[in-house]
């Protein structure tokens, strides 16, 4: 006998319980904390910050633990509680050059002023497994010197940008001075064609996977746009606000971000004398993959403004790019084909049940006429 | 800023919003309804019933006008406070309120853009006298036909011929308030 | 009772403010597909987050809520989404389609007719009805803008040349008193009719894709078609197995290894209720 499924809530309830008991794991393994996950997993944080478009290590730490170490849904629960937050005041746009800095790099320039910043880099790590982190350790005393740049007293240093060099001999296109405020893309719709500035938003924000790989495609010819890294930059920022009764921008807290820019080839155009160009990326944390990826794909979006060839790339395609970068929307619509679609999916069985019948109807007819006609 | 400015708000703004604007979204889908709303008592001229509606639907984010008898120094520090309103002209309106007379010409409001007609002012109209009756109404949302006392027939006339661009019309009452889209036919009755 | 940690309903003031503006801008150009900066809601996207934010928007302490997903009550998404709300908005909630004042849906329009004074909400995966013809939103703004529908009309007549019918069973495209054409979300076509002359409002919010649109009552609404190929609100030739409705649209049930089914009304209320007043499908009332 055919009973209709019910009992919904109980299953849901059900569902919830396992989860959270899975999420726990084994009771003899002692639970993670927060600061844990703040101090150790700190890459994972920082992308959860940068996708979440959320400035809270502890609540990206506590994502991460409830959503089991899933970073998109991490960037979910994040994204949901920012939605909720109240909005005091807009900052000031923080200056990098000021950036207090762990790590500068320039790929084009063997030294320059300030030199270079290895800092804390898995570059020239050798990717092999140490088996040493599986011991575990009880808690150690601080390392003398730590933080390197910053130990006793020592200031880090202030730099100037390495495009700024470059600026001086007008080989690099300037940095534009937007006049405008900058559309806020988590307030307002998308819209078509976009500004510069909602494209930076919309990549900063988006899927670290999906940004490297249109980096990638650049790279490999797909709207190629030779990229050097004229700097790459790690450190921390202070963030401003202007207070109005006062009258002047108050301090209210530090940030840290990593910054790239690119120096690109131009040949230069009718109107252009030949000039090297640029491509922007900045994101929260240390998420060196990421802003180098988005300044590439930064690049090879603002061909129109260059006067450049699109070539069709999937890369230079704006609408393309920024409407399937955002994973909290793409996991959302993904994973909807979870839920029932009985309705649609009887539509569709009736339809071609009736196609069937139809063609077979006139596949017989078909049979019936031919003898006949043989006959005749 | 005097004292008046400071109350005639929501004491409730959930729940009082979240009525009214019920009340503004049936009459704008059923044009030519009347709906009694409350919970605003804003100062003197407006009606109980624009000022709900600017409660209900503006911040600053939203530019106002504010036009003829409408535009007090008492209504302004209201707006100030309350809703944060920029105050525009005409022209520059997400929101307009006047009387209709005031109001004229209002060929100078936004009618948004053929791509994208959402884009329209929307014009809060004090009526010394709304009720049934008068105009002949008809389209989207209501069944047969609905009658409304309206000023400038023709005005209406022309604005629903540029449709789907055009501006709306919420006519404000003492408590009472009614709705005209751009999507209404008007015949004088 | 109502979540102290959260506002009435959940959404912000400012948040409910800019979706009812988009609302009545949505009511006065029906079918017109409204951008709206659409929230991260704590459900994800394509799970309803456009259609809880419309209702969101809607909700007033008195609403009696009914929320179906695929025309049932009891489906898990549409309990979380009740769930949603009487935790958040502390409405009553109820299965009812008569005593409801607000019904939020997915796929399907209830079988009883609705009344003046209700909304049903539509949650909408894609409002662009032409987007599977033109995947670019620059591009298909501009359709609507000069009714440039030729495109749709071509692809219901390749349909037709293929397979002598239009192979579109559901999300099938509607024109709106005969100036936009809609996505009427993915109904299967057989609820088309219900869109037209309906005495509630009805409106349409899509999330991911931060559009919001409308039809107020009374609505002209008209399934495309061919005047040699008529549209038909099609359905499968039985009747329901559980209460013998010949007119409601059906769920197929696999009953057992050996090709078995059954249908059932996919409208868990309206065949309940014919249940109740003892009507009969061919087996029995036994479920």
């Amino acid at each position: 006998m055919y009973v209709a499924v019910k009992g919904g809530e109980r299953a849901i309830d059900n569902a919830h319980a396992w989860l959270a008991e899975e999420r726990r794991g084994a009771r003899d393994v002692p639970e993670l904390t927060i600061p844990q996950i703040r101090q150790q997993m700190a890459l994972a944080v920082n992308r959860v910050m940068a996708e979440g478009s959320l400035y809270d290590p502890d609540l990206a730490a506590l994502a991460i633990k409830q959503a089991r170490g899933d970073l998109i849904e991490a960037v979910f629960l994040i994204r949901a509680y920012r939605t909720t937050l109240p909005r005091f005041a807009a900052s000031n746009p923080v200056d990098t050059a000021q950036m207090a800095l762990d790590r500068r790099i320039s790929a084009t320039f063997k030294d320059l002023p300030g030199g270079q910043i290895l800092g804390p880099t898995f570059d020239y790590t050798h990717r092999l497994l140490d088996f040493t982190l599986m011991a575990e350790g009880a808690p150690e005393a601080p390392l003398p010197g730590q933080p390197p740049v910053a130990a006793d007293g020592d200031t880090p240093p202030h730099l100037p940008h390495v495009s700024e060099h470059l600026n001086h001999d007008g080989l690099i296109e300037p940095a534009p001075q937007g006049e405008t405020l900058p559309p806020d893309l988590t307030r307002s719709p998308m819209e078509l064609p976009a500004d510069r500035a909602l494209r930076l938003q919309a990549i900063t924000r988006g899927d670290e996977g999906f940004i490297l790989s249109m980096a990638y495609s650049t790279q490999r010819g797909y709207g190629r746009t030779h990229a050097f890294v004229g700097e790459l930059r790690l450190g921390r920022v202070a963030v401003e606000v202007d207070i109005p009764e006062l009258g002047f921008a108050v301090e209210i807290g530090e940030i840290e971000l990593t910054e790239c820019e690119t120096v690109n080839q131009f040949k230069g155009s009718r109107s252009e004398a030949p000039q090297f160009t640029r491509g922007y990326g900045l994101v929260f944390g240390q998420s060196e993959r990421k802003a180098i990826a988005m300044s590439l794909v930064d690049r090879a979006l603002r061909w129109k403004e260059l006067g450049e060839d699109n070539i069709g790339a999937p890369a230079q395609d704006e609408e393309f790019v920024l409407m399937h970068a955002d994973n909290v929307q793409a996991t959302g619509f993904l994973e909807h084909i979870k839920l029932p679609h009985y309705v649609d999916f009887q539509a569709e069985m009736e339809l071609v049940r009736r196609l069937r019948a139809e063609a077979a109807a006139a596949e017989a007819q078909q049979h019936q006429q031919q003898p006949q006609e043989a006959a005749e | 800023m005097n004292a008046q400015a400071l109350s005639g708000g929501f004491a409730e703004a959930p729940l009082q919003s979240a009525r009214a604007f019920r009340a503004v979204m049936e009459a704008m889908a059923r044009p030519g309804t009347l709906h009694e709303v409350t919970g605003a008592a804003p100062p003197a001229p407006l009606s109980v019933a624009a000022g709900v509606v600017l409660l209900t639907l503006c911040d600053d984010t939203t530019p106002l006008h504010l036009a003829g008898a409408c535009d007090t120094p008492a209504l302004r520090d209201w707006v100030a406070f309350h809703i944060g309103a920029p105050l525009v002209p005409a022209p520059e309106a997400q929101f307009a309120l006047g009387r209709w007379a005031d109001l004229m010409p209002v060929n100078r409001f936004a009618i948004g853009q053929p791509d994208y007609p959402d884009r329209s002012a929307t014009l809060i109209v004090e009526m010394p006298d709304l009720r049934a009756g008068g105009a002949r109404l008809t389209g989207p949302g209501i069944r047969t036909e609905a009658r409304l006392t309206l000023p400038g027939v023709a005005a209406h006339q022309a604005n629903h011929a540029r449709f789907p661009l055009g501006f709306d019309l919420i006519l404000t009452g003492d408590s009472r308030l009614a709705a005209l889209p751009r999507s209404t036919r008007v015949e004088a009755e | 009772m109502t979540d102290q940690a959260y506002t009435f309903a959940y959404l912000d003031e400012q948040t409910k403010r800019m979706i009812r503006r988009a609302l009545l801008k949505a009511l006065a150009v029906p079918g017109y597909q409204v951008p709206f900066a659409s929230r991260e809601m704590p459900m994800p996207y394509g799970w309803g987050t456009g259609g809880v934010q419309v209702t969101a928007a809607c909700l007033v302490p008195e609403d009696r809520l009914k929320v179906i997903d695929q025309g049932a009550d009891d489906t898990t998404n549409a309990v979380s989404i009740r769930r949603f709300f009487a935790r958040t908005a502390g409405v009553a909630t109820t299965e009812a389609t008569a005593e409801a004042t607000l019904i939020q849906t997915r796929h399907r329009i209830p079988e009883q007719p609705l009344r003046e004074g209700q909304i049903l909400v539509y949650q909408v995966p894609i409002p662009e009805p032409l987007r599977f013809l033109e995947p670019r939103e620059t591009e298909t703004r501009k359709m609507h803008e000069l009714e440039e529908y030729g495109l749709m009309h071509v692809k219901l007549y390749e349909d037709i040349a293929r397979h002598g019918t239009i192979a579109t069973s559901y999300a099938y495209p509607v024109k709106v008193e005969g100036r936009y054409v809609m996505d009427p979300s993915p109904i299967p076509k057989f609820d088309n009719p219900k869109l037209s002359g309906n005495a509630a409002i009805q409106l349409f919010g899509a999330g991911r894709e931060q559009r919001i649109y409308a039809l107020p009552p009374y609505t002209a609404v008209v399934s495309l078609d061919f005047d040699d190929h008529p549209f038909t609100a099609s359905k499968p030739g039985h009747a329901c197995d559980l209460c013998g409705a010949a007119h409601s649209y059906l769920d197929e049930v696999i009953t057992d290894d050996a090709g078995g089914r059954m249908f059932v009304c996919s409208d868990t209320d309206f065949c309940a209720g014919r249940r109740r007043e003892g009507h009969q499908g061919r087996l029995g009332g036994q479920a």
